[in-house]
């Protein structure tokens, strides 16, 4: 049902608006954790049933969980927190969010007016901390602010390009002894704020032509194709111009992974044909991507052919590291869907694309495939240790490709990215940006909030995981039947990857093999399901046992023992161009692999 | 290249501590900063030099663009403009120097606002080349204090910057 919008003259404490203002906004969920700043509001919560309240362990955990549910499902995720350490607890997921553009509405109590500015017992300077790592904020002074901040909180959050913001509210404001008229509106206008939608029609036409002029194109489409819904017209561009598709590890998703166009992710462990055919383009059409250092290589020696496109929502994102020679700023859906039109106009009036062309730059990707390609299908060995690949795998086999897979941040992280092939877009859920280690296992509980019966997984490592452990516990008071997979290789994988790489092996900090825990007696103890794997013969039975129906509605963790010498290639050189990449221990793509 | 960025933004408490925090995240430099309401009290008007070549100019326009608080933003220093600023210099004027330092800031038509028995207090407005050469004459070993507004700037015409 379509809840009206309220415009009674009614008479609410802040406390009690707050909570309405959230139900008027189509909120039914919010994660958090109380503390005295934050009593009033978490009184109001007590009172009524629209807004779930998700009660966690660790406020960092909570604000990574609204994030999987923003990522998973395209709406807000909401926050609630208090002062001090409640609000700086927050940061590292605001700033998680904020790198990736997800939006997210982080309410948090404040110590009362009479009191700010005076180090007050929990009081930090919410506003003022989180500044860099918001989309934008606000400090409530009076109850009688709280509809309209909440509504304009929700427009800023979810339009333009996405992102975190932060509503700090003094506790004086909540106070149920004070009440003022409450009326919520939806519509918001701000002469300040007034982003793009429809881009620029001859720049469109332009981007047509020169994507038709091309005898190498490609498509490089970030996660911004899969934060504005992008992914059906950008597919279905993709499939009539007939060149290749590579995503972001923020894109993944964006394009089907099983297309027959799709070669891959692209960046610093990108598949060696992703990178490849990036540099040898001579036009490539960037979709919702922000051409990042991990995209990028060195910027001097990007794509040095390349006539480059670049459709962003954000103008500041264009030309901000490489010059775009056809920016166009729109939404990308809108965008996508205006190029559609264009290109079917084009292609009726000229004889392009050269079908004859585009088949032997599909050719050359091919070979480019074939010599250095990712290989999609490992068999386990037996008396070796398991790769960390074979079981990212199985997973994929096990849960047909159609699980939603969240991950931490590492070596296991990469090759999720590498051999999960993800056919949908919002089912490939992490950090990109900040690369948050701990994000993986709250985030996958966000998704499985919004998701009750979706199938959830998250690929971690045993470092990250013991970041936000503590949340077993929540996993356990909400029923939640999350599947972990650990990919466990006693040590900080990717830092020992590099010190192996860049510090003659010296794994300064990076290992505790010595000091584990047992994992499956830990999961047990916070009542829950665990599995040990050490031989490759157990993976698939296991994991087919984890994901059936005697384990449906339980959390299961399965600690996969991987070889630890095991490193993530394809990886990037540094300061080199895109093709210049360790393609294994020993070889790298500058030894004569040009074709 | 130096620059004179003229920011109209949301009059409310935080949106200026945003725009500094925005130079300071992003490494751009600010040079000078003026900050003051307008005609309108809703809206003020942020004036900063900064420097750069084109592309960090854009980059920084598009930045302070993507605070919700800012309203418009415009590169004065791409068009025809005026730009002024103020300086109260504390100079050392004993004996026969008095003379010298009086007759300097009649060259620049500046005023004399504080007379004490060894300091002249004077009053200087114009380009902030010209406050440069106006110490630059006097010396700097006779200034005894220095305080300068910053630029504010409006460009030249019928062209208005507004809400
Ligand atoms: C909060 C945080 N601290 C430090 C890092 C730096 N870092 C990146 S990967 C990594 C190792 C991760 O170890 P693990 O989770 O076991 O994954 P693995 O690489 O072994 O698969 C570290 C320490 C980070 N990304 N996040
Ligand atoms: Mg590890």
């Amino acid at each position: 049902m379509k809840r009206e919008e309220s415009n009674t003259a009614e008479t609410l404490s802040g406390g009690d608006m707050l909570i309405r203002a959230l139900q008027d906004a189509g909120v039914t969920c919010i994660f958090g954790y109380p503390g005295g700043a934050a009593l009033h509001i978490y009184d109001a919560i007590f009172r009524q049933q629209k807004v779930e309240h998700i009660l966690v362990r660790h406020e960092q955990a909570a604000t990574h969980m609204a994030d999987g549910y923003a990522r998973s499902t395209g709406k807000p995720g909401v926050v609630l927190v208090t002062s001090g350490p409640g609000a700086t607890n927050a940061i590292t997921g605001i700033a998680t969010a904020y790198m990736d553009s997800v939006p997210l509405v982080v309410i948090s109590g404040q110590v009362p007016t009479e009191v700010l500015g005076t180090d007050a017992f929990q009081e930090t300077d919410m506003v003022g901390v989180s500044r860099p790592v918001v989309k934008h904020s606000f400090l409530i002074r009076d109850c009688r602010e709280i509809p309209q901040v909440i509504s304009k909180a929700f427009h800023i959050a979810t339009t333009g390009r996405p992102g975190p913001v932060v509503v700090d509210i003094p506790k004086d404001v909540t106070d149920p002894g004070v009440t003022a008229p409450y009326s919520y509106t939806r519509k918001v206008s701000m002469r300040s704020y007034n982003p793009a939608v429809r881009g620029n029609g001859r720049q469109i036409r332009k981007a047509v032509g020169a994507l038709l002029e091309a005898r190498r194109a490609i498509i490089y489409a970030g996660g911004g194709v899969i934060l504005g819904n992008g992914a059906e017209p950008l597919t279905r561009f993709a499939k009539v111009l007939g060149v290749p598709v590579t995503n972001t590890l923020m894109g993944l998703g964006g394009f089907p992974g099983d297309d027959p166009q799709f070669i891959g992710m692209l960046g610093m462990h990108g598949t060696y044909e992703a990178n490849m055919a990036m540099h040898h383009a001579d036009a490539i059409l960037a979709v919702g991507a922000r051409f990042d250092d991990r995209v990028t290589n060195n910027p001097a020696k990007f794509c040095p052919d390349a006539k480059v496109i670049h459709i962003d929502v954000d103008p500041a994102s264009i030309s901000k590291i490489i010059k775009a020679d056809i920016p166009i700023v729109g939404q990308v859906a809108s965008v996508l869907i205006d190029m559609e039109r264009a290109l079917a106009a084009e292609m009726e009036k000229r004889d392009a694309p050269d079908p004859a062309v585009l088949e032997q730059w599909w050719q050359q990707i091919h070979a480019w495939r074939e010599a250095h390609g990712l290989d999609h299908d490992l068999q386990p060995v037996a008396d070796q240790r398991i790769l960390p690949q074979l079981a990212v795998q199985t997973l994929f086999r096990v849960t047909e490709g159609d699980a939603y897979i969240t991950s931490d941040v590492g070596q296991h992280q990469m090759f999720a990215a590498q051999y999960y092939r993800f056919a949908k877009p919002r089912r490939w859920i992490n950090s990109g940006g900040l690369g948050t280690m701990g994000f993986g296992l709250p985030a996958a509980m966000g998704v499985q909030f919004a998701h009750p019966d979706a199938v959830v997984a998250c690929v971690t490592g045993e470092g990250s995981f013991m970041m936000n452990m503590q949340e077993l516990s929540t996993c356990l008071q909400y029923a939640l039947p999350i599947k972990i997979v650990n990919l466990n290789n006693q040590a900080l994988g990717m830092v020992k990857q590099w010190q192996d790489m860049q510090y003659g092996g010296r794994h300064s900090q990076s290992t505790y093999s010595d000091s584990l825990p047992d994992f499956k007696t830990l999961v047990e103890a916070f009542g829950h399901v665990g599995f040990k794997v050490e031989d490759g013969a157990d993976l698939e039975p296991v994991m087919r046992e984890a994901f059936s129906a005697n384990f449906k509605n339980k959390l299961v963790f399965i600690d996969v023992w991987v070889d630890p010498d095991e490193h993530v290639y394809p990886m990037s050189i540094k300061g080199g161009s895109l093709r210049d990449m360790y393609l294994n221990k020993i070889t790298t793509s500058q030894q004569g692999d040009y074709m | 290249m130096r620059h004179i960025i003229a920011v109209l933004l949301e009059n409310e408490p935080g949106a200026l501590s945003r725009v500094v925090g925005l130079f300071a995240q992003r490494n751009y430099n600010i040079a000078s900063l003026t900050v003051a309401p307008t005609e309108d009290e809703t809206l003020s008007r942020l004036t900063l030099t900064t420097e750069g070549d084109d592309s960090k100019i854009e980059q920084i326009i598009k930045h302070l663009y993507r605070l919700i608080e800012v309203v418009k933003v415009v590169d004065l220093s791409g068009s025809d403009h005026v730009e002024r600023e103020l300086m109260l210099v504390k100079v050392r004027a004993v004996g026969g120097v008095r003379e010298e330092v009086k007759r300097t800031t009649d060259i620049f038509r500046g005023q004399i606002i504080d007379v004490s028995v060894d300091a002249y207090t004077v009053q200087l407005s114009g380009p902030s080349r010209k406050l440069d050469a106006f110490v630059r004459a006097i010396g700097s070993e006779m200034v005894l204090e220095l305080v300068r507004s910053g630029v504010s700037g409006i460009a030249r015409g019928v062209k208005v910057l507004n809400g």
